[in-house]
């Protein structure tokens, strides 16, 4: 991969996360800008990515490495298009997230941590993410897609190879 | 029907908008307290109101406030935990998802009271839409003059800015968290210093919960003497509690604290009941950490009286026969429930979020899952059960953060009330795999109380 | 004439020290000495911000101060705690803190390899002593210990990422003595690991001292790997003119030959002259030094083989004596092995010791 460069609204956005923390203390704003690099550069950060992150904020690459790898929101493997991360803890567990992870598990023919062929789904058993009322629960991209049912699973994947058919 | 502090307009169409928020009252609080009240005035208020942090701990917010450091030159910083992550509790979710402004109007406040100039909202990775929720919220009060420079005339600056976290159970620990807005792995920090004197980027600092800080609003507008005067004991004003499991109307209810967990439970004003006529089993009162109940001392102390959803009652018996209200994650199982499995899932929990740091917790944490797997899966031995509890015993008080303790009790507590259960997976290792063991006892009423001779 | 500094008089284990205020209690530990001092597995007096980790310096403080005399309600971690005029610490008179370091033992152990007959670190290692000191004889553990992908981290350094205790120790060092970091703690929870991420060689100047700071063998030096066992080394105080160092060394030597070099220890395991990469790698003739005289070896260590060198007796250890403490015996190195033997005083022979020494004594 090539050296990675943010698109100017982009940059103009990470330099504007800078200004929210005081002078010399701009690695605050890491987290922040590895969600926008994530984003922006397929899903996943790269030791490129990171490399890029790190000169940005001028710090040395290993703090953005121990960081990333840290949290686990920062993929530091690539993943599919769509990344499935159903909520595995008690609650989820009562109203039946076993079964969704079954299910998602055999429609696509994948196990938890792995990627469709097509690249398009990987699949994730993620901790509590703060939707136990409306379980079982998966995050899919920005939002949360709440009481699941078998069909509402086939229909996210429907709705999913649809918006990337149409995207192509 | 319980007064409502907070959510008093949450049904109110457009709330999460400025222009209703202000039609409906909002920022009054902010007018208050900058128009007539010295900063110092607004800590005494928040003291006088009996509040205590909405987090889980429960440590008096007034008295936290007042341990902040002045020195000459040094910038203060409040920082709002909105990094809410510990199973069953998604409270502070709603309000920010609902009433942002409510937020915002209380962080202005707070940061008055306190001295601040810069806040932060520091929010969990995965409450995405929440942040721009929050954001545009906070665009709008600053258009209002609510936020900036010289906000009303009265010469008090203020910015708050959302920084948003990755994924880490533990930045909810008040240290880590600091740590992780400084753009470090969230380790957290050995006590002492405390925040209150050297917090992020060594300045001093308190770090609130969501909910402690939109309580402010509601403090400020009634005076902390009327709002004390909600509830009972030193459980005073109202508190969001977040249910979940088996019940008929999972949701986020603000209750005042003198109703009793028994019409929390079955009254159709809060949880409903429990789905298909089922029995309850057991019950996590206070979000993951804290130890899970059996129904029948859930419903009842161990004298004998209504257990009251408040601090007191519900760790009323300590934690041989009582809980804690902590976070208010209101978690039910019902009798087609296996505790088992539901604390491997807590373990598992715990060992996913442990940082590392520190040696019980790193290792016992991982080393607790693994021993519930065997059990749960019919590979366990009778004496897994004592392995289990001393290496809980061994991790509980021995880290340096509270994630070890948080780790510990759900164990425990499981292996104190349910010990049966346990036996019964490691006697019956194939019937364990096809069914539950059941409700046992654990619904029946308690035996009275003997006098003591 | 310097004004007078109030000291603060601390209580641990029943024997009152006067310490200045700011001294952590393990310090006032060590003033004392002694089994009185607690473990400590991750704090190093150098490097600033180390210590509270490990948790096996966990102690009772019984009694906060003369102010505040309330016993703290948990255990603390003495390396980070500092004590307080009047404070009454129990360490090793504290059935408590016994149980909790047990523990700690049983933790740091469960996914340790146990591969001591391969560890270059074996007989130097601080593992070792705290689970003879503290452990208990056998494992509960019942589970396959963890593994790492391997890393080869350059040609100076040998990294076993399963032996490594998470000390943070070498992260410190890389902060503190280099000028740049290059490694890390990558990942999170038990899965934590010691790595550059992108596998590239260490090789700063002055990041061999990682190999000094690990207490276990996790980092070792790669230019003695499999060279030799520590207690077959006769340990030398060396110097030279360095332009980078203070050019202070131990040797370990084994007739004329340097097999490797290392910075000087105290008697708790801590260097103060951290020395420059040139001197620990590249300087392994006998002729690059100024030999000064056999290194002063603790009495229980392995190394020394029981051959003291002016020391000092311990005196009657009487219960009374010694406050509720008991007497410990540690392991008593020729009744387990008969390779170093009594008989042969290594200190006594003038100059390096050679294998044909103990031949000869042996016939």
């Amino acid at each position: 991969m090539n050296h990675p460069v943010f698109p100017p609204d982009k940059l103009a956005k990470v330099k504007e996360l800078i200004t929210h923390y005081p002078e010399g203390k701009q690695k605050s704003a890491i987290l922040p800008i590895l969600h926008i690099a994530q984003d922006n550069f397929g899903g996943w950060l790269s030791t490129e990515t990171m490399d890029y992150v790190a000169e940005i904020l001028n710090i040395l690459p290993v703090e953005v490495y121990e960081v990333a790898t840290f949290y686990s929101m920062c993929n530091v493997k690539p993943v599919g298009k769509y990344v499935f991360e159903v909520c595995q803890t008690g609650p989820c567990m009562i109203n039946g997230s076993e079964e969704i992870i079954q299910y998602i598990k055999d429609t696509l023919h994948i196990n938890v941590g792995e990627t469709t062929n097509d690249g398009l789904f990987t699949l994730k058993t993620v901790e509590c993410l703060g939707a136990c009322g409306y379980a079982p629960m998966m995050q899919l991209g920005k939002f949360y897609r709440e009481h699941l049912t078998k069909g509402k699973v086939d229909a996210i994947i429907e709705e999913c190879k649809k918006t990337a058919a149409t995207n192509n | 029907m319980g007064r409502k502090l907070l959510f008093e307009n949450v049904q109110v169409e457009g709330i999460r908008g400025y222009d209703v928020y202000r039609r409906e009252g909002g920022y009054r609080s902010v007018e208050k307290a900058l128009g007539e009240m010295t900063p110092d005035q607004v800590t005494d208020e928040v003291k006088k109101s009996g509040l205590r942090g909405r987090g889980g701990a429960g440590f008096p917010t007034g008295m936290k406030w007042s341990f902040i450091a002045k020195p000459e030159g040094v910038p203060r910083h409040l920082v709002c935990n909105a990094d809410e992550s510990e199973p069953g509790t998604f409270k502070d979710r709603y309000l920010m998802e609902f009433l942002p402004h409510l937020l915002i109007e209380g962080l202005i406040v707070s940061s008055y009271a306190l001295g601040s100039h810069v806040t932060y909202i520091y929010v969990r990775g995965e409450y995405s839409w929440v942040i721009d929720i929050l954001e545009t919220a906070i665009g709008e009060a600053k258009a209002n003059g609510w936020l900036g420079n010289n906000i009303l005339d009265k010469g008090f600056d203020l910015e708050i800015y959302v920084h948003r976290g990755a994924g880490a159970y533990i930045c909810g620990e008040e240290t880590a968290l600091l740590e992780s807005l400084e753009g470090k792995r969230g380790l957290p920090r050995i006590k002492p210093p405390f925040p209150a004197v050297k917090g992020v980027w060594d300045r001093p600092t308190v770090v609130n919960n969501v909910e402690t800080l939109a309580a402010v609003v509601p403090i400020i507008l009634i005076g902390g003497e009327e709002y004390s005067k909600i509830g009972v004991g030193k459980s005073t004003g109202t508190k969001l509690i977040s249910a979940c499991g088996n019940i008929n109307k999972p949701g986020v209810y603000e209750i005042d604290m003198t109703i009793s967990v028994e019409d929390f439970v079955y009254s159709d004003e809060y949880c409903g009941g429990i789905p298909k006529g089922k029995k309850m089993k057991a019950c996590i009162p206070g979000g993951s950490s804290v130890p899970i109940l059996p129904a029948n001392l859930l419903l009842k102390t161990a004298k004998g009286e209504k257990r009251l959803m408040n601090y007191e009652s519900l760790s009323d018996g300590g934690f041989v026969k009582g809980s804690m209200l902590g976070s208010g994650g209101f978690i039910v199982l019902d009798e087609d429930q296996c505790v088992v499995k539901h604390t491997l899932t807590l373990a598992r929990f715990y060992h996913h979020e442990s940082c590392g740091q520190c040696s019980p917790c790193r290792e016992g944490t991982g080393w607790m899952e693994k021993i519930l797997r065997n059990i749960d899966t019919g590979k366990g031995k009778m004496s897994d059960i004592d392995l289990l509890w001393d290496i809980q015993r061994r991790i509980e008080g021995n880290t340096i953060c509270p994630l070890g303790d948080a780790a510990a009790w759900p164990v425990a507590a499981a292996i104190r009330h349910f010990r049966d259960e346990f036996e019964w997976h490691v006697l019956n290792p194939e019937e364990s795999q096809k069914r539950n063991y059941g409700l046992a006892h654990y619904a029946d009423p308690l035996e009275p109380a003997v006098a003591a001779v | 004439m310097a004004e007078e500094k109030k000291l603060f008089k601390v209580t641990i284990d029943n024997i009152t020290v006067e310490v200045e205020p700011g001294t952590t209690i393990l310090n006032a530990a060590r003033r004392i000495g002694g089994d009185v001092a607690p473990p400590a597995m991750c704090y190093y007096t150098t490097l600033k911000g180390s210590g509270g980790k490990c948790r096996t310096c966990l102690v009772e403080v019984a009694a906060g101060s003369t102010a505040d005399p309330r016993p703290m309600p948990k255990l603390v971690a003495s390396c980070r705690t500092n004590v307080m005029d009047g404070m009454v610490v129990k360490n090793v008179t504290s059935e408590k803190a016994l149980d909790a370091r047990k523990g700690i033992v049983e933790f740091l152990l469960i996914n340790h390899p146990l591969d001591c007959p391969i560890c270059d670190q074996a007989g130097e290692c601080s593992l070792q002593d705290l689970s003879y000191e503290h452990g208990t004889e056998g494992t509960r553990y019942t589970f396959n210990r963890r593994v790492f992908e391997k890393h080869d981290i350059g040609p100076y350094i040998q990294l076993h990422m399963t032996r490594c205790i998470l000390c943070y120790r070498c992260v410190y060092v890389a902060d503190q003595l280099t000028n740049r970091r290059e490694h890390g703690i990558l990942d999170r929870g038990d899965h934590s690991e010691i790595a550059t991420y992108i596998h590239k060689a260490l090789e700063n100047d002055f990041i061999g001292n990682v190999i000094d700071v690990c207490p276990v063998g996790a980092l070792t030096d790669k230019t003695f790997r499999f060279k030799n066992r520590v207690w077959f080394l006769k340990p030398l105080d060396a110097h030279r003119d360095c332009p980078r160092c203070s050019g202070k060394v131990t040797l370990w030597n084994r007739g004329e030959e340097v097999f490797r070099v290392t910075a000087r220890k105290d008697q708790w395991g801590e260097v103060k002259d951290f020395i420059c990469n040139e001197c620990r790698f590249e300087k392994k003739k006998t002729a690059d030094w100024v030999i000064e005289g056999p290194t002063r070896i603790d009495r229980h260590s392995v190394i020394s083989g029981n051959h003291y060198v002016d020391t000092v007796a311990p005196k009657e250890t009487l219960p009374e004596v010694m406050g509720g403490r008991k007497p410990k015996l540690l392991m008593d190195i020729n009744q387990v092995s008969e390779v170093n033997r009594k008989d042969i005083d290594l200190s006594g022979i003038q100059g390096p010791a050679h294998s044909v020494d103990f031949e000869k004594e042996n016939s």
